[in-house]
């Protein structure tokens, strides 16, 4: 009985925390259409419900409808398998993001390699997708993003040790805290630009939207996906979207810590700042996907490995010799 | 104390059997796969022991990182038609006994492994180790690599990095005749240097860049 109590308990905390995950995952789905509408002096979907709210519920619905079509000469077992990989892995990162001092699914002591891990693994969805869909344009759009997703982790990775040397823990809780007097985001200002760019890149973002650059390979991995599979795959980025804006919020903008220790701001619960963090790092998203052409597959490259890889490793022996030198390297 | 054991179970099996498959199964792509299975089974079990941080590394690397590269390279050769006829032609089987020798001598290195875990009990003994238990894993971990083993740990981090630099040795070509996009030279184009204003005479036309 013991067992079953606990199994009850935590499927409860869970479904509190995934179906506000799926719900927002619709809602941003809108708003970045209609980010990318307002760029383009458009209107964007205005149409289902208020301010056209409920468009992503009336397109799931008609995803939900849809045929599956599973190619004749596909694999079928993986093919049928990869957007689940996807979607599940975008979600199960979630589980350790801390809404609050103790308002975490999973307070894990090695929360950020947790959440590292799930991302690095991300790639399998596409590449599974790309070549159990046995045709050229997905396996070709598969490709490109192995390399393109297992480039821009290096940076990312690197990044994220910056802003261990300057906590000491790799408990997500412990990063957040260690914000108190201030934000990364202000010593490690050139990280957090990188840490921005690297994770369009990992998230297939435009302008970084090489495995899916629909001008080329028709739709990338997801060309023979369709209905609810393909919803999945789409649900699943999104996802890997916000998680990555909510890694972006906690590592450099102070997670859940409140902009101003005062006392209208005080009020505010912590969950609510984190979630405005998000969405500001969101609509930055959108912004850019709106505003930038996309890139040409030799720069991209050029990008991750000259130019990111090298600043970022810079600037970790900068802020280790810095930290070593003024003696505020953190001790447990 | 059941839980944890029907999960032990639970993994371990995986493990195995995922490991038996990488060599069992026919298409190369599925074998990769399996041993990816394989990798995270193995990582859930490190992270059973209290390991969280080795578990998370395997993921990372392992999973993260080396089966893309598996992944890339069996795709990208297309071996997957590769069926498993070695068994079975007469030619092309020289590697049988090669193979044999290299799991008869890995064998024979692991019963030593574990003869000397046996005829020496105190080698493994956590006595040895400056572990100190009230920190976390990682700091733990930490502390043994860098400061009890830096020299050894320095060591192999030149190997690896001799290693990586003798692969782009060995498969750097220089070749003739590569056409090179140079991103400053794109940039830098002015209008003066890229378009040139023809006078063209009716009916005869111009021959530009001959």
């Amino acid at each position: 009985m013991e067992y079953l109590d606990l199994i009850f308990q935590e499927t409860y905390k869970i479904l509190f925390l995934l179906v506000p995950v799926l719900v927002s995952v619709a809602m941003i789905v809108w708003l970045d259409r209609r980010v990318w509408a307002f760029v383009q002096k458009r209107q964007g979907p205005n149409v289902v419900g208020p301010f056209g709210l409920l468009q992503s519920l009336a397109d799931a619905l008609k995803y939900i409808f849809k045929e599956i079509i599973i190619p004749a000469s596909s694999n079928k077992i993986i093919f049928i398998l990869a957007p689940i990989i996807t979607m599940t892995l975008a979600l199960i990162a979630w589980a350790v993001i801390p809404f609050g001092v103790d308002q975490v699914l999973a307070d894990i002591n090695v929360g950020i390699l947790y959440i590292f891990a799930v991302s690095s693994l991300g790639v399998y969805g596409i590449i599974m997708g790309g070549w159990a869909s046995n045709s050229k344009y997905p396996f070709l759009g598969s490709i490109r993003s192995a390399a393109q997703m297992v480039s821009y982790e290096v940076s990312i990775g690197i990044i994220i040790i910056n802003v261990l040397l300057c906590v000491g823990s790799l408990n997500l809780n412990d990063i957040v805290i260690a914000q108190k007097d201030m934000w990364f985001v202000i010593p490690l200002f050139p990280m957090f630009v990188i840490f921005f760019i690297s994770a369009l890149a990992e998230t297939n973002r435009p302008p970084f939207d090489l495995p899916e650059a629909e001008a080329e390979l028709v739709a990338g991995y997801q060309t023979e996906y369709s209905g609810m599979m393909y919803a999945m795959f789409w649900l699943g980025e999104y996802a890997n979207i916000l998680l990555m804006c909510a890694l972006g919020s906690i590592l450099f903008l102070g997670g859940w810590l409140s902009p101003i220790e005062l006392y209208p701001f005080n009020l505010i619960p912590g969950a609510l700042w984190l979630i405005f963090k998000i969405l500001f790092l969101f609509i930055l998203f959108a912004l850019v996907k709106a505003i930038v052409p996309r890139y040409r597959y030799d720069q991209l490259m050029r990008l991750g490995w000259k130019i990111f890889l090298p600043l970022s490793l810079t600037y970790v022996v900068l802020t280790a010799s810095y930290l070593f030198y003024f003696n505020l390297l953190p001790t447990n | 104390m059941i839980a944890h054991a029907i999960f032990f179970y639970i993994f371990s099996i995986i493990a195995v059997v995922s490991a038996v498959m990488v060599t069992v199964s026919k298409n190369t792509v599925h074998s990769v796969f399996f041993l990816i299975l394989d990798f995270i089974s193995i990582s859930c079990l490190f992270i059973m022991i209290g390991a969280e941080f080795l578990g998370m590394i395997m993921l990372i690397v392992y999973v993260g990182a080396v089966a893309v590269l598996f992944l890339f390279v069996v795709m990208m050769l297309n071996v997957a038609q590769q069926k498993n006829q070695w068994f079975i032609s007469k030619e092309n089987s020289n590697h049988i006994p090669i193979g044999l020798l290299i799991s008869v001598i890995i064998f024979f290195e692991l019963i030593i492994v574990i003869g000397g875990w046996k005829f020496k009990p105190d080698l493994f003994d956590k006595a040895n180790l400056s572990i100190v238990n009230d920190v976390s894993n990682t700091h733990s971990l930490g502390m043994v690599l860098y400061t009890d083993y830096i020299h050894i740990f320095q060591i192999s981090g030149m190997i690896l990095l001799i290693a990586m630099i003798g692969a782009i040795v060995l498969t750097f070509r220089q070749r003739e005749g590569v056409k090179k996009q140079s991103y400053i030279k794109q940039i830098s184009r002015e209008r003066a240097e890229g378009v040139e204003v023809v006078e063209v005479a009716s009916n005869r036309g111009v021959k530009i860049d001959d």
